[in-house]
């Protein structure tokens, strides 16, 4: 499928509009298969930007992960940030058999997660249902050259014809980059393993199935540490799975977990081996006046992430954004109503099985402001300091190139007029569930069910 | 009445939702399928306390709307219906709050006025989930597709006991990694 992959660039230009209904963001790159005819395969399943933003990573249902790099800022274009250019493709995951259980494993990307750069190579986990695999991706650009006992083709030389000796030297090549499996983390989950999150120490991550986390050591395999189990003793009482958790940006003794409750559990490995009690709840009261039939569905949450700052936590359920200060569990301090609009159409969401989708969420930068997906292709930005939000849309049909993104509104009904869209006539099978914010710039990705979009903010 | 027929119609789609999981490739999801139960769960309550209400309300009624009452018979669930099972049904409500209650058949009584639900008019459709609810000493004649139903729903319970009695055999497997959490659970 990447094979086919295209392009399409658009250079920056300062075009006058109403300040309202324009956004700072621009569309700078799609990637992906132009067809409506998507292979299950490549639907992408995960997007992450490493530490330095240099790459982005995305993996797909077929057990894909491709690896983009962004060129060396240009000089010519000083208005936008370089573009992103596939560096690495490789096949991280296969699809495997559980004999025990006659199921079949997905070999689908559910996360990607960087480690910090140390030496010249990139490491990266990525996992499935089930198993997790730490990447190396280094370069080679130089191969030795001039042995004693081998032709340069592999041939080996024959015994009497060797007269001198002399000292292989690095003669330069064409750059190839390798990516090869260095661990592999096996047979420690039960069910489906939904996140990973490395640590700030660098030594260690957390792997965390729908019952219990486990704690491992990179370097070691064969063994990993149970720090919450759930599992009630008889799963008939089963009322809570864990959907999402990450350790803390900067402690590396605290991390988070939450749950299809909608609660999110902040637990420190220093209290106790096993955090099945925790440090902090995190829980607002349930409104008795939003009640309906599917209350306990859409306030399960999708995803938990920190704030750099390590100071907040945001969470997103089915329909709203939460920001949480750490310092208080009662309640959040900031909650943004993604798509309030859906409430009344619970029903028909829960019946096309949309009310299960799981949207993540990303902070920007300087925890300024953060993002998460929707429905007919549109994701939305909330700016946390003007307490602006903004709906914009994923669509390389763009009626006028160059321009930045227009915001879109949605109103009751099925009304349809320039940038107003009817709730009626939202297309529910696009949707944008993956989302990764440039660590330092403004610079977003995400993906649609097979394209991979990336937008700049204008620099001027 | 639109609360017991969007009710009924939820736990029919969980139930099908549930039995479809099965046949998914990665095997049953705990999540969707922990969600997909309490949704369930969660409709079936307020389906018997909605009817329990309306029923209390037809009793009051009846001798007053009993023209109307025939004509509010209409041929929604004909084939396992009867009268005798609502009045069971009336005096099971309490106790029998661990089976399934997708009962098909409750509009034979409705007061009029009440709102008659068209939404699940296949029969068929109502065969395979309609359940006549019994007591434990009942003596009804064992109608074919109740007993499908029921089975049905029993089998969609096992779905999560299986999945938890599968997970306890595979933990055996797991027994071989010298994992200090899994070992102390045995």
């Amino acid at each position: 499928m990447w094979s086919s992959c295209w392009t399409y660039s658009l250079n920056l230009s300062s075009v006058p509009g109403d300040g309202d209904s324009q956004s700072r963001w621009c569309l700078s790159q799609v990637k992906g298969a132009v067809d409506d005819d998507v292979a299950e395969a490549d639907i992408i399943s995960a997007v992450e930007f490493n530490h330095s933003g240099e790459l982005l990573a995305t993996g797909d249902r077929g057990g894909r992960i491709v690896i983009f790099q962004q060129e060396q800022e240009s000089k010519n274009l000083p208005q936008c940030h370089a573009e992103y250019n596939v560096y690495s493709t490789f096949q991280s995951h296969e699809p495997e058999f559980d004999y025990l259980k006659s199921l079949e494993i997905e070999e689908k990307i559910n996360k990607i997660r960087w480690l910090p750069q140390k030496n010249a190579a990139h490491f990266l986990l990525s996992t499935n249902d089930k198993t997790i695999k730490l990447w190396k991706i280094s370069e080679r650009d130089k191969r030795p050259e001039g042995y004693n006992l081998k032709e340069e083709d592999g041939r080996y030389r024959h015994p009497s014809s060797l007269t001198t000796l002399r000292v292989p030297v690095f003669q330069p090549m064409d750059l190839m980059v390798e990516a090869s499996p260095r661990r592999v983390y096996a047979n420690a989950h039960t069910y489906h393993i939904n996140s990973i999150s490395v640590n700030s120490d660098n030594e260690t991550y957390l792997s965390a199935d729908d019952l219990r986390i486990n704690l491992w050591h990179l370097d070691f395999t064969d063994r990993s540490f149970n720090i919450v189990d759930i599992k009630p003793a008889n799963m008939e009482e089963l009322t809570e799975v864990i959907t999402a958790s990450e350790f803390h940006p900067l402690q590396c003794n605290t991390f988070v977990y939450g749950s299809s409750k909608g609660s999110v559990r902040l637990c420190d490995m220093r209290a106790s081996a096993l955090c099945d009690q925790h440090s902090k709840l995190f829980e607002e009261p349930e409104d008795p006046s939003t009640r309906s039939f599917f209350s306990e569905i859409i306030s399960s949450i999708s995803d938990v992430k920190f704030s750099h700052s390590g100071r907040y936590m945001m969470t997103r359920d089915y329909l709203t954004l939460k920001i949480w200060d750490l310092h208080m569990e009662s309640r959040p301090v900031e909650i943004y109503q993604v798509h309030g609009y859906l409430r009344s159409k619970l029903c028909s969401l829960y019946e096309n099985d949309c009310i299960f989708d799981k949207f993540e969420c990303c902070w920007r930068g300087d925890d300024s402001e953060v993002m998460t997906g929707s429905y007919n292709n549109f994701f939305r930005m909330f700016d946390r300091d003007a307490q602006r939000d903004a709906t914009l849309e994923a669509t390389w049909e763009n009626g006028s190139p160059g321009c930045p993104l227009k915001t879109w509104r949605v109103s009751a009904g099925s009304r349809r007029k320039r940038n107003e869209i009817g709730v009626d006539c939202l297309d529910f099978s696009r949707k944008i569930l993956y989302t990764s914010w440039h660590p330092q710039d403004n610079i977003v990705a995400l993906a649609t069910v097979n394209n991979l979009y990336i937008f700049q903010e204008k620099l001027n | 009445m639109d609360v017991t027929a969007e009710a009924r119609q939820i736990m029919v789609q969980a139930l099908s939702k549930l039995y479809s999981s099965r046949a998914q490739r990665g095997g049953l999801r705990l999540h969707r399928s922990l969600l997909l139960t309490l949704v369930m769960k969660s409709a079936r309550d307020i389906y018997h306390s909605a009817r329990l209400t309306s029923e209390k309300k037809a009793q009051a009624d009846t001798h007053s709307v009993t023209e109307n009452t025939s004509q509010t018979e209409e041929p929604m669930d004909t084939t396992s219906s009867t009268t005798t099972p609502l009045r069971a049904t009336a005096t099971q409500s309490t106790e029998d709050g661990q089976r399934s209650g997708l009962e098909g058949h409750s509009h034979l009584h409705n007061p009029a006025g009440l709102t008659v639900d068209k939404e699940n008019c296949n029969p068929t459709r109502l065969d395979r989930h309609s359940r006549k609810r019994r007591s434990k000493t009942a003596t009804d004649p064992d109608f074919l597709p109740c007993k499908k139903a029921k089975l049905e729903f029993v089998e969609a319970r096992g779905i999560l006991q299986s999945n938890a009695a599968n997970c306890g055999r595979a933990l055996d497997s797991l027994s071989l990694v010298p994992m200090p959490r899994t070992i102390v659970s045995f």
